[in-house]
């Protein structure tokens, strides 16, 4: 690892900064003038590289400036907000329902978990009860939905480092049988709008359960060799283990949450310490990292969707008859009483959370998300400085994030 | 060894590879457009209306009632009322949208205008191939060409459609019903009551009623 540190020169001195400290935090001081050596000899001088909006590793609009000492970098300032589209004040001045589409649009691929946190705070807010079908439907949903997205990330992170095209593919094949259920439940395979205040739009069509059933009991096959294709893989071992250190005491300080603070090897899972929804009646485990490295963070992603197989298959087992939707629940003139409400849940990429304030009209006074995507993104600078340009690629994918949700 | 894993690795990618020219079910990709793969029935895209019998200027479902254009998130519906009443499908008379205009280009295919329709007028698309050399013009439809029949409704949503006929037929013969309990029990009470009391009591009925077919 370079040094982070460089003498100011006296001719363009830089910015006055703190020199950063042994445990992490401080900024990086850096300058872009020539480096001096003590013997006054020129050693080059660090570059500044506007890496994005348009850089295709950046999944999305998304931009690093990052300064370099060579190929190592010395400081990364992210810069997003290419893809706002104010969200949160449209959510305030449409209707509790009308959001639910706009919810669909965060984070793309996993329409499914943000309706269903949505839908979590304002059942708070009205305080509608969902019936027990719909609940089932809602996990079966949920879980496929983190099926789709974690193989897609692994395929996304697998081509960041170079292996073109294949993983992704795969990974591609295998959610296109997911977002045909999507399909042909709700009508939409990613814009999904299916869940409602109080249950779900409509009921499962014929035959869907036994699709979905083959759907889960192939996938373990696509994971056993999407696993033998590249897992243990030299190069993938050479290029993930040890870069992209998330320590653990970082990792819970900035609030990260999801596969990232599970890899850093923090036991938190809002599905087992919240218990949203039913999930206390599946069995499941969930795995933790030990080094919160990005092969950490890639294996974390391998082995949720082999516990998610798991719960899929109970709750496909023991889905229940019955209405998907609360009687109270009203479509039109729809208006919860006054109070607030914070309706959180395990998405694909960490906690969602939808925090409402109702007065009582038919919008929300306060519509505010906490997407996962944004704060896992705030410590890229610390998993990133010290490494080369390459790595910080990866570990940009790794985070795993969906430009939607980072800008609403 | 070294390099064992990168070996079997690129076992999976020649099995994979390999097994297409033995296996259809390996094909993942067809040759689109001249292939196309068959629709789900839930499937949805634009909206559109939805008109009963041969005209669709008279046998638009629509009444103006404008509860879609007030609910649709991004406001793409246009409605301008009609002055004059039209008699919808179980005779009542109804407004009717004199300007129904739906900008695709804005319209974002969430399908809660159909959910709030209470007259099961607004219905969802299935057309995916809408490409058009007008970007403005070309993609903001207006009645007439949103308007489509309902057998065309029936074609690309069967059950739904189903459903829906069904539920219209019962709530038709209801008000049929209970006009023709109205009119035996009136026909009842005037041959029951003395006539110079009925004399009296004609006049004061509503044109409203009058008008209603028994």
């Amino acid at each position: 690892m370079s040094s982070t540190t460089v003498e100011p020169n006296s001719v363009a001195p830089g910015p006055t900064q703190v020199a950063p400290q042994a445990d992490g935090t401080g900024v990086p001081s850096y300058s872009l003038a020539p480096k001096v050596t003590a013997a006054g000899a020129v050693e080059g001088e660090l570059l500044e590289v506007s890496m994005g909006p348009q850089h295709p590793s950046t999944h999305g609009v998304f931009r690093m400036d990052v300064v370099l000492d060579g190929e190592r970098v010395v400081k990364l300032k992210p810069v997003f907000g290419y893809l706002h589209r104010n969200h949160e004040k449209i959510g305030e001045n449409t209707t509790y329902l009308a959001s639910m589409p706009y919810t669909d649009r965060l984070d793309y691929f996993c329409s499914m978990t943000n309706n269903w946190a949505y839908a979590l705070a304002v059942e708070k807010l009205a305080g509608l009860q969902v019936p027990e079908r719909a609940e089932y439907l809602r996990v079966i949903l949920a879980e496929l939905t983190r099926l789709q997205n974690h193989a897609s990330l692994g395929g996304f992170l697998l081509q960041d480092m170079g292996a073109m095209g294949t993983p992704l593919m795969y990974a591609f094949r295998e959610r296109e049988k997911i977002l045909d259920l999507f399909e042909s439940l709700s009508g939409a395979r990613m814009m999904c709008n299916y869940m409602r205040f109080g249950g779900c739009r409509c009921d499962l069509p014929p035959g869907w359960v036994e699709q979905a059933k083959k759907v889960v009991n192939d996938f373990p096959g696509f994971l056993d060799e999407f696993e033998t294709l590249l897992n243990e893989n030299e190069i993938l071992m050479a290029r993930t283990q040890g870069v992209g250190l998330l320590p653990r005491a970082l990792a819970i300080s900035a609030s990260v949450t999801g596969p990232m603070l599970r890899a850093s090897g923090v036991n938190y899972d809002l599905r087992k310490v919240d218990k949203y929804g039913i999930y206390d009646r599946f069995d499941f485990r969930v795995p933790l990292g030990e080094h919160g490295d990005v092969y950490d963070r890639y294996m974390i992603r391998i082995l949720e969707m082999r516990e998610s197989l798991k719960i899929l298959q109970q709750a496909l087992r023991d889905l229940p008859e019955g209405s998907i939707i609360d009687p109270k629940a009203k479509l039109r003139g729809f208006r919860p009483k006054l109070g607030e409400a914070y309706g959180r849940i395990e998405a694909p990429k960490g906690e969602l959370g939808f925090y409402l304030i109702s007065d009582g009209s038919p919008n929300p006074y306060r519509y505010r998300v906490r997407a996962p995507s944004f704060i896992n993104l705030t410590i890229l600078e610390d998993m990133c400085l010290g490494h080369i340009v390459a790595d910080a690629v990866i570990i940009l994918g790794s985070v795993d994030i969906v430009l939607g949700e980072v800008d609403r | 060894m070294l390099g064992e894993a990168i070996i079997k690795g690129m076992a999976v990618t020649a099995r994979n590879f390999l097994g297409s020219y033995v296996s259809d079910e390996r094909l993942t990709t067809i040759q689109y457009p001249d292939e196309r793969q068959s629709l789900s029935e839930a499937v949805r895209n634009f909206p559109f209306l939805v008109y009963d019998a041969g005209d669709w200027q008279k046998g638009l479902r629509c009444v103006a009632c404008q509860i879609c254009e007030k609910e649709c998130p991004p406001k793409c519906i246009y409605i301008v009322k009609s002055k004059d009443k039209k008699p919808d499908y179980i005779g009542k008379p109804q407004l009717y949208p004199a300007i129904f205009d739906i900008d695709t280009s804005v319209c974002m295919s969430c399908q809660i205008c159909v959910e709030v329709c209470p007259f099961d007028a607004i219905k969802m698309d299935t057309e995916f191939e809408l490409s058009t050399a007008d970007r403005f013009g070309g993609l903001l439809l207006h009645k007439d060409q949103l308007a489509k029949p309902n057998t065309y409704y029936h074609k690309i949503h069967p059950t739904e459609a189903g459903e829906v006929d069904a539920r219209l037929a019962a709530e038709k013969a209801k008000v049929e019903a209970k006009a023709k309990a109205d009119a035996e029990a009136k026909a009842k009470a005037a041959a029951a009551k003395p006539a110079p009391v009925l004399a009296a009591a004609a006049p004061g009925a509503a044109p409203s009623l009058a008008a209603k077919p028994a």
